[in-house]
């Protein structure tokens, strides 16, 4: 089989086209580099939508634990909390669990049972956590000489929420954002390792990988290509995360504008 | 464990309960916490060693030594760190073998890797196929601790790195003005002002690694998720004394509270020795507790 019909029948396998069959032995490297890179379908999807809706409800639950209102402010700390202190993948699995016994009572639930919206779902209150907490940081340092200034205009309410506080917090979180970002892509990994099920073979980059290590035994060539789409990946977001950057900074002289610096991984 | 256990069948309620948490499996799980425990007690130390080692090398007047120092911190950026778990365990285990192959059977004439297959010779196997149950548990338990200790080692240096490389620069031209050599400015002065730079950096590592621990279970240990998934489901009456429908649910909403726990009391901890470390520096939180005192 030529590399371009292995192409062919395996770059949409993860989403269910192609050839059902997974190649069982002669493993090449085209197949190697197809599947997992077919795989990384899924890790884009979580990351995209997670991310997406997460970046709405990051900026509500910062706005909420920034809030004098304690029946705000408490709900929000807790969900904060809870998502932060604990691992990932306990949280899947415990979710997983929820969802199982909710499909039972309410059989209207069963998506949630599948990866594509259980797993999303999880990563999209973790992400929003993570990034909620971002965003208070970012909202406790906006300057106050800003605030005065809105207020001196008489640009009240919802008016200096959008002109002022959120273009400033944004600005003020964008670089640990970005980071945020990265890791939710790294964190997508975990999904087909966690107990929700993988159906007709159709798993994650992480999954194909370690379908080629199990089979050849030989871990020096799966991973490494995994590495290479993530770090892929990880430069894709960088170079859009700049962009914005860029454009968040735009009214900033040359030399006060904050650069995005990309730090270490960080595993949750 | 009690004696009111002998026929699980016959009791109900909280009776029930006492027996079904104290059965030999549960005893087990509540083991494993220990499991989880123990790899934090081995894998910190251990990876803060290999941080101080890296990043002693990054900062190297040697070219080569550099390299390795820099390449090894850099090496863990851009990839999911799972990836690196599940590499490590096969790699090192190969790696292992591979050495003890060639150092035991010198002449052995067969390829090594035949198709999907890795074969060493009988006497170079890790563990050895005779040993007993618990060697081959220790075995797979270390290899977990190094690739803990190699993975959050890199994160270390990095953290290390900067710290070092935060400690005021007149503070090594002082050193260097009375004389001192380059290892005793290294020892004397930057190793022990380094810490209170590091010191978020480690904490923050520090919650990571508490919250990596579950991993464990990808590595084939016998850890807390391994037994939450195996206790909570379902068990019928036919092969258990105490059947129960899926319990997953609240065996891992345990885990999370465990979890849970130990973060905020790190994070307790961490405040501690934060405001012991800044007492008399040059910082922000030295001076306030400077003013604070006065």
């Amino acid at each position: 089989m030529s590399c371009t019909e292995t192409i062919q029948n395996f770059a949409f396998r993860s989403i269910g086209y192609g050839e059902r069959m997974l190649p069982r032995t002669d493993f090449t490297l085209c197949e190697h580099f197809t599947l997992i890179g077919s795989g990384m379908i899924w890790n884009i999807y979580y990351g995209l939508v997670a991310i997406l809706f997460g970046f709405f409800a990051a900026t509500g639950l910062a706005m909420a634990k920034n809030s004098e209102n304690k029946w705000l402010r408490k709900p929000a700390e807790f969900f904060i909390y809870v998502f932060r202190g604990s691992p990932l993948f306990i949280q899947f699995f415990f979710a997983y669990a929820v969802f199982l016994s909710l499909k039972q009572s309410v059989p209207a639930l069963q998506p949630l049972t599948a990866s594509w919206l259980g797993a999303t779902l999880v990563l999209f209150c973790n992400t929003s956590a993570y990034s909620a907490e971002i965003f208070y940081g970012a909202l406790r340092s906006i300057p106050k000489g800003d605030l005065e200034a809105a207020d001196a205009y008489g640009i009240m309410g919802w008016t200096r929420f959008k002109r002022i506080t959120w273009p400033t917090m944004l600005r003020l979180a964008w670089p640990s954002y970005t980071n945020e970002a990265i890791f939710l892509f790294h964190a997508t990994a975990l999904v087909s390792f966690s107990s929700f099920p993988v159906w007709q073979q159709r798993g994650d980059a992480l999954y194909y990988a370690s379908y080629f290590a199990d089979k050849t035994f030989n871990p020096f060539v799966p991973y490494p290509i995994l590495a290479f789409y993530f770090i892929l990946l990880t430069l894709v977001v960088i170079t859009i995360f700049g962009a914005a950057n860029k454009h968040l900074n735009r009214h900033l002289p040359q030399e006060r504008r904050k650069k995005v610096r990309v730090k270490f991984n960080i595993f949750r | 464990m009690f004696s009111y256990c002998t026929d699980p069948s016959t009791l109900d309620g909280l009776k029930w309960l006492s027996c079904y948490l104290t059965t030999g499996k549960h005893m087990s799980f509540y083991a494993s916490f220990g499991t989880v425990l123990a790899l934090l007690a081995i894998t910190a130390p251990v990876a803060l060693l290999f941080g101080f080692a890296g990043a002693s090398a990054a900062r190297a007047r040697i070219a080569p030594i550099r390299w390795l120092g820099k390449s090894y911190t850099a090496i863990v950026r851009g990839v999911p760190d799972i990836a690196f778990f599940l590499f490590f365990v096969i790699a090192l285990d190969q790696a292992f073998e591979w050495m003890r192959h060639k150092v035991k059977c010198p002449d052995w004439d067969q390829p090594i890797r035949q198709g999907s297959d890795f074969i060493v010779c009988d006497a170079a196997k890790l563990p050895l196929s005779s040993s007993p149950q618990w060697i081959h548990e220790a075995y797979g338990f270390s290899l977990a601790v190094l690739t803990f200790a190699i993975v959050f080692g890199a994160f270390a240096a990095n953290v290390l790195y900067g710290a070092m490389r935060a400690v005021p620069r007149a503070q090594l031209e002082t050193a260097e003005a009375y004389g001192m050599s380059h290892r005793q400015t290294f020892w004397r002065i930057l190793v022990p002002q380094m810490w209170t730079y590091a010191l978020p950096g480690l904490s923050n590592l520090w919650m990571i690694l508490i919250k990596a621990t579950p991993l464990l279970f990808l590595l084939g240990v016998e850890d807390v998720v391994y037994w939450a998934r195996e206790l909570g489901a379902t068990k019928t009456a036919k092969f258990s004394d105490y059947p129960h429908g899926n319990w997953h649910m609240q065996y891992f909403f345990g885990l999370l509270v465990f979890y849970l726990a130990f973060t905020s009391l790190s994070e307790r901890v961490f405040k501690r020795i934060s405001a012991r470390l800044s007492h008399g520096q040059a910082t922000a939180a030295g001076e306030a507790q400077r003013k604070a005192a006065q």
